[in-house]
């Protein structure tokens, strides 16, 4: 499908007119709005947009092809991101504009007994699978490494999380019947290398993984189906896994009898084999592994850095959490910069894969600067780190979040 | 029970469940635009920024990195050759890294 090439003066444009794009807060004059991490390192101020479609209020990390980072205070709301709140991330800028419902196809092919080419009525007719699962960027936060490293900038909302309707990749893969040779399965989309040369955008999973019952062909986000930058009208969602699993405008299923080679899945997206991915910069000497499973994370929402909070007084203070690749164990808060623990209170389970909303209430028994600390234990004992998670390339960052606030 | 009340009483007002229906979802037919930047590379020596990498990022994807040594930024740009093949050539290759080096590079220490 080739992406319609219309005259850009009937496009939107972002124009960075004026002298606001030069030098160290490179924020356009058209920006209504901004929002600042306060992260040091380099610029902080990103513009507000609300020029995408089918997107609400999103923060602009980059223009073409398009990062939109979901905004952080949609987190204290609902554990559940809203569609057009979603975030989204594209590797290459070439993918379509228009879909047509009663044309696109699926393709199911290589190590099958029988190469398939499904309609989106043939897989809504196939048993209807639901799943409420995070989807994070690998990079999610990378904003937050010291040094800092080159990459898309997140912060904190490389993140969102939303109930997806679909059906069972295994049940896909068993109406092609799969060989016995296989070994792994990959899967492709609609978006093409802009560059004749580039490698295209695939990823792979091995055949065990694939017919696991949880990986699935999602046509359905919160009710509703995806947006088209969320990858309308199919997504691949690895429940657990980073978001670059979750292949967009997916068309193509490839059974594989080989490993596969493409860089995406061979050479990209990469951590150091050590705990915690974490290495010294100029280390050398580790192996390098994919970035695969997500790792456990929280964050409190409804305080906020430089918040007043009065002293000897009980605070309601609640966020989120999630395991990574399995579900919460404990979610646990300090009001003395880490030093001491307090368990809280775990809200509704949505599933294993969720973000779970957790609250406590915290009494600081003192006035002058505190700093207040959230810390997510998983069901497999993991525990988010206390120090900095440092990669070369920016993955699977998880320390502790604090917030410095002032008891008056 | 008891407990399973004041446990919801006290998430109340927090949406956790979403409008989802046991039956299937319409899919229907769409189109949109996706909007673009006009933004280019400011100032002198800008041209071989301007004329090999807006071609598969827009600008705000630099602008909004981080500062970096020159050594690193040499090799971001490199990546974009042998990762990504992007056709650079190698005399354009030193004057984007001149660029970069001179507009986001942290001090050498």
């Amino acid at each position: 499908m080739e992406r319609d090439r219309e005259p850009l003066t009937r496009r939107r444009v972002l124009q960075g007119v004026g002298t606001g794009f030069i030098g160290m807060m490179p924020v356009p004059a058209w920006a209504q709005e901004t929002f600042d991490f306060k992260v040091p390192g380099g610029p902080s101020v990103r513009p507000i947009t609300t020029s995408f479609p089918e997107k609400g209020r999103m923060i602009l990390q980059r223009t073409s092809p398009p990062w939109l980072e979901t905004p952080f205070d949609i987190y204290d709301k609902s554990v559940i991101t809203p569609n057009n709140q979603h975030y989204v991330s594209w590797h290459w800028a070439t993918y379509p504009e228009e879909i047509n419902v009663d044309t696109f196809r699926l393709a199911v092919r290589g190590e099958v007994d029988k190469t398939l080419s499904l309609s989106l009525k043939d897989i809504q007719d196939l048993p209807q699978f639901e799943i409420v699962a995070v989807n994070q960027c690998a990079g999610n936060s990378r904003m937050l490494m010291v040094p800092r490293v080159a990459g898309a900038q997140w912060w904190l909302g490389g993140l969102s999380n939303a109930k997806w309707t679909g059906v069972r990749l295994k049940d896909v893969l068993d109406l092609a019947g799969v060989k016995a040779g296989a070994i792994q399965v990959r899967f492709g989309g609609l978006d093409e290398p802009v560059l004749p040369d580039g490698p295209k955008f695939m990823k792979s999973v091995t055949i065990d993984h694939a017919r696991d019952g949880e990986v699935m062909i999602a046509y359905g986000m919160n009710g509703e189906q995806l947006p088209m930058l969320n990858g309308f009208p199919l997504r691949l969602v690895v429940p657990g896994w980073s978001g670059v699993y979750w292949v967009k405008m997916l068309n193509d299923i490839e059974v594989l009898s080989k490993p596969d080679t493409n860089y995406w899945t061979s050479t990209g997206y990469r951590v150091p084999d050590v705990p915690n991915h974490t290495v010294k910069p100029g280390d050398k000497g580790f192996r390098l592994v994919p970035a695969t499973g997500n790792v456990p994370r929280s964050f409190i929402t409804n305080v906020h850095d430089g918040d007043k909070l009065k002293v000897g007084a009980e605070t309601l203070v609640r966020g989120i959490a999630f395991g990574g690749d399995c579900g919460v164990a404990r979610v646990d808060a300090s009001i003395d910069g880490g030093k001491s623990w307090q368990s809280t209170k775990l809200g509704p389970d949505e599933g294993k894969y969720s973000l779970r909303q957790w609250q406590a209430q915290l009494t600081l028994p003192a006035a002058g600067a505190r700093t207040l600390m959230v810390r997510c234990t998983n069901t497999a004992g993991l525990a988010q780190p206390g120090f900095p998670v440092w990669n070369p390339s920016g993955y699977l960052y998880n320390t502790v979040e604090s917030i410095h606030v002032i008891a008056t | 029970m008891l407990r399973i009340l004041l446990s919801t009483a006290v998430f109340l007002g927090f949406m956790t469940s979403c409008p989802v229906g046991a039956t299937s979802i319409k899919l229907k037919s769409t189109k949109v635009e996706y909007p673009t930047s006009d933004v280019m590379f400011p100032g002198d020596g800008a041209d071989a920024i301007n004329n090999n990498c807006l071609a598969c990022h827009s600008a705000d994807h630099v602008l909004y990195q981080p500062l970096l040594s020159r050594e690193n930024w040499a090799e971001v740009v490199h990546k974009m050759v042998t990762a990504y093949k992007a056709p650079i050539s190698p005399d354009d290759e030193k004057q984007i890294v001149e660029y970069l080096a001179k507009t986001k590079s942290i001090p050498d220490r």
